[in-house]
């Protein structure tokens, strides 16, 4: 009984929130790695365009509301995350062809590339909160639980109870179809080739007659449905604010070069990786060890390796370990 | 100095700038938008130093300006006994654990040089150490913390004068920069930029947390001044006859005697007002331009040219000898260092420390935006930069709403639209930030003033 108990406590505080927030990391890494592997810069306009992309779902969501449509159980949200995406995908090409292209066609640096993107940055954070304001706004409706703590204990006589929010649910599937969408493209489909085949040898590339225009313009509709979808889960799971998703930019990166930059599958495992250990390192493990501690052995203090403060801390400190002692990501990336 | 062209632009803009808000708004505003605009060209001197200079991407700004915020914390607060008292020996066996930490984490890096597994070794100690400076400071933190919570908490500081404080923040930068540089120079510019980025991260969460040191989010008010306050000045002779003195027109207009006194009283209270920040400003004025000769200096020296050829062709710099790692890290230190500098004159101005208004883009990507708007490897340029960023930054709030009064003008005054774009004003600075980076990114790609290449 106790070893259940255990095994519910940590599934309850580290597993389905560890699973949750590395989805949300991982949809989003992957879009930053695809943007460093294809167009060749780390793009700090990244965070602003995921919160872009869910100021709009949000938008939309409110006017659904006010005309009476819901999505049953689901959350509305899903039911405007299309026009989110597809307005995220017409700022993004917007960006590209009046900043980004002038540099690609240049031939700028990455510093260069790095620049604009601050300052396409600082426009999209001003637009969305000249537009949504800067407050924290929650946008979740529909069905809330999916098994509440109280119940789960009434269900099977445990101590411990196991909560599950239709959010995690939510995600979790979410990010599943997206990524088995994208990997079966980028793996199997003959434009996802074409477009590894770009990220690997540029020249190469062109000399097989692939079209760059058309890569281009690929990866950055796939990164704005990344961004998008990334962002709604976020916000659904936690709520909307334009700083936090600012913020959130600096988790993304460290699971994109800890995957190893460029690399899609890196960055997916990267964004577990650094979910799991900001999740993992901060809970306090007293209550753990008393289910499992034989009697008379039980912990006097918490056991908890950091203190919570520290979350995203931790995160930037994977990052530095990593880029110390395997600069190219665990699972090999670009080689710099 | 005086007969460069640049150092002439750079000097008109800033007193036109001035003097036009002194004119049109008030000289209280004015004078405080030029110390801060005087605080943010060392800022910008400081990451020019750095990236212009020598082509490092320091994204940590943000880090190094809080470390310098903390020193005056350290420096000039009265120390709180009872805290010493009650932890400060925990906090004292701690730090030399730490010290030691760091100490054999440098000799196993140098003693055993081929070992395969000493990475890994490292890491471990690294690792193991943090529960246990846990263990061994978590009672006397939590002592310290417990002690007149609601007004010290904390250990508080040396109680010596504030300008010290400058430079210890200088100093504690300069060795933040040492660690930090050790561990991330090595790495390519994008990369540079990100775990700068990242560990500034790991700074802050630090200074908002570790309440025994900073007081964290609870903040720190009251600090001292390098300069005289303004009820002392209020009350002294000679203010209240120079006040008189440079208001004789005006109040020999007035015959009433008691409304003669009463608008003395109103004028020495605003003046006593411009007066500390005049006073901040000659001080600033004193350190930009001490900072700006030797930065001069440097660049034209053969040491400058040095810098600017591992920047340009490190390979060839290699070649012909040079250490590129080493000065890469000796010039790392001192840019953090000035910014450090700057840290620190920022909380002394404002005169309490904040640790949650740090954010990076208003620490960190501002003060890139003065340095890539003003000029990368030319001083002026990033002093120009430094007062244009801020006067707009400071300015586009008051040009945002005469702009939205002009085109909402139709509209009523409940209207949805004109409220809320009224409300969203303090956001336009964003907008024109990014704007104007991106149009001097496209058309002035080497800023406002450029390098000047000097031939010899």
């Amino acid at each position: 009984m106790d070893f259940l108990n255990s095994i519910i406590l940590l599934t309850n505080f580290i597993i389905v929130p560890g699973i949750t927030y590395g989805s949300q990391l991982a949809l989003g890494a992957i879009g930053v790695t695809l943007i460093y592997g294809v167009l060749r810069f780390a793009n700090f306009a990244y965070g602003d365009l995921m919160a872009f992309g869910t100021m709009i779902v949000i938008l939309v969501t409110w006017f659904l509301k006010s005309k009476g449509i819901t999505f049953g159980l689901l959350p509305t949200a899903l039911l405007a995350l299309p026009v989110g995406i597809l307005l995220t995908i017409v700022v993004s090409l917007f960006f590209d062809k009046t900043v980004f292209e002038y540099y690609r066609n240049k031939k700028s640096d990455p510093v260069t590339f790095i620049v604009v993107s601050l300052g396409i940055m600082f426009v999209l954070n001003a637009v969305v909160r000249i537009i949504i304001g800067p407050n924290d706004i929650n946008f979740m409706d529909g069905h809330k639980f999916i098994m509440k703590a109280r119940e789960f204990k009434q269900m099977t006589g445990l101590n411990e109870g196991l909560a599950l929010k239709s959010t995690q649910v939510i995600t979790l599937i979410t990010t599943i179809i997206t990524c088995s969408i994208l990997f079966y493209f980028l793996n199997k489909t003959k434009t996802g080739k074409s477009m590894r085949a770009y990220s690997n040898n540029e020249d190469l590339a062109l000399l097989s007659g692939i079209d760059p225009k058309k890569i281009v313009l690929l990866t950055w509709i796939i990164v704005s449905i990344l961004a998008t979808v990334a962002g709604t889960l976020y916000g659904l799971d936690k709520s909307f604010k334009p700083f936090t998703y600012f913020n959130n930019l600096l988790p993304i990166f460290a699971a994109t070069i800890v995957g190893g930059i460029g690399n899609p599958l890196g960055a997916f495992y990267g964004g577990f990786l650094i979910a799991f250990s900001e999740i993992g390192l901060t809970y306090a493990y007293k209550k753990f060890f008393k289910y499992i501690m034989p009697e008379g052995l039980e912990p006097s203090t918490l056991i908890q390796f950091i203190s919570t403060d520290y979350k995203f801390a931790i995160s930037f400190a994977i990052l530095i370990v990593v880029l110390i002692f395997r600069p190219n990501g665990i699972f090999k990336g670009k080689v710099i | 100095m005086i007969n460069n062209s640049d150092f002439k632009i750079c000097f008109s803009v800033m007193t036109v700038l001035t003097i036009l808000v002194g004119l049109f708004q008030s000289w209280g505003i004015a004078l405080s938008m030029l110390n801060l605009c005087l605080i943010s060209a060392v800022m910008a001197m400081g990451v020019n130093i750095q990236w212009g200079f020598a082509g490092l991407i320091n994204f940590g700004v943000m880090g190094f300006l809080a470390i310098g915020g903390l020193a005056t914390i350290l420096v000039s607060v009265p120390p709180v006994p009872e805290a010493w008292s009650a932890g400060g020996l925990g906090i004292l066996i701690s730090g030399l654990f730490l010290v030691a930490v760091v100490f054999s984490v440098l000799i196993i890096n140098k003693k055993i040089p081929n070992y395969k597994y000493k990475n890994y070794f490292i890491f471990f100690i690294i690792v193991l150490s943090i529960p246990l400076l846990k263990f061994i400071a978590g009672p006397s933190i939590s002592k310290i913390e417990s002690i007149n919570a609601a007004t010290s908490g904390f250990l508080g500081g040396a109680n010596l004068p504030i300008i010290f404080s400058w430079f210890v923040g200088a100093i504690l930068c300069a060795l933040v920069a040492f660690v930090v540089g050790k561990v991330c120079l090595g790495l390519r510019s994008d990369y540079l930029a990100i775990s700068t980025l990242l560990v500034s991260g790991i700074i802050i969460t630090i200074v908002k947390h570790e309440e025994w040191l900073s007081r964290g989010v609870k903040n720190v008010i009251g600090l001292k001044r390098p300069v005289p306050y303004e009820v002392d000045i209020q009350n002294s002779e000679w203010f209240i006859k120079l006040v008189e003195f440079f208001n004789s027109s005006k109040l020999s207009n007035i015959l009433d005697s008691d409304e003669k006194v009463s608008l003395l009283n109103q004028l020495v209270i605003t003046s006593s007002g411009v007066f500390v920040k005049l006073c901040f400003s000659l001080i600033f004025l004193v350190v930009v331009i001490t900072i700006l000769y030797f930065s001069e200096k440097a660049l034209n020296s053969p040491w400058g040219r040095m810098m600017r050829a591992i920047r340009d062709n490190e390979e060839a710099a290699k070649a012909m000898g040079k250490n590129v790692v080493k000065q890469h890290l000796f010039i790392f230190m001192l840019g953090s260092a000035i910014i450090g500098f700057a840290g620190a004159m920022l909380v002394t101005y404002d005169g309490l420390f904040t640790p949650s208004s740090y954010q990076p883009l208003r620490y960190t990507f501002l003060i890139w935006v003065m340095v890539l708007l003003g000029g990368t490897g030319n001083n002026y340029g990033a002093i120009l930069g430094g007062f244009v960023v801020w006067f707009i930054w400071i300015q586009s709030a008051p040009f945002a709403l005469l702009v939205i009064n002009i085109f909402t003008n139709h509209l009523e005054e409940t209207n949805y639209i004109k409220e809320h774009l009224l409300n969203s004003v303090p956001y336009f600075r964003y907008l024109m930030m990014g704007l104007g980076l991106l149009l001097v990114m496209r058309y002035r790609p080497k800023g406002l003033l450029p390098e000047k290449i000097i031939k010899n």
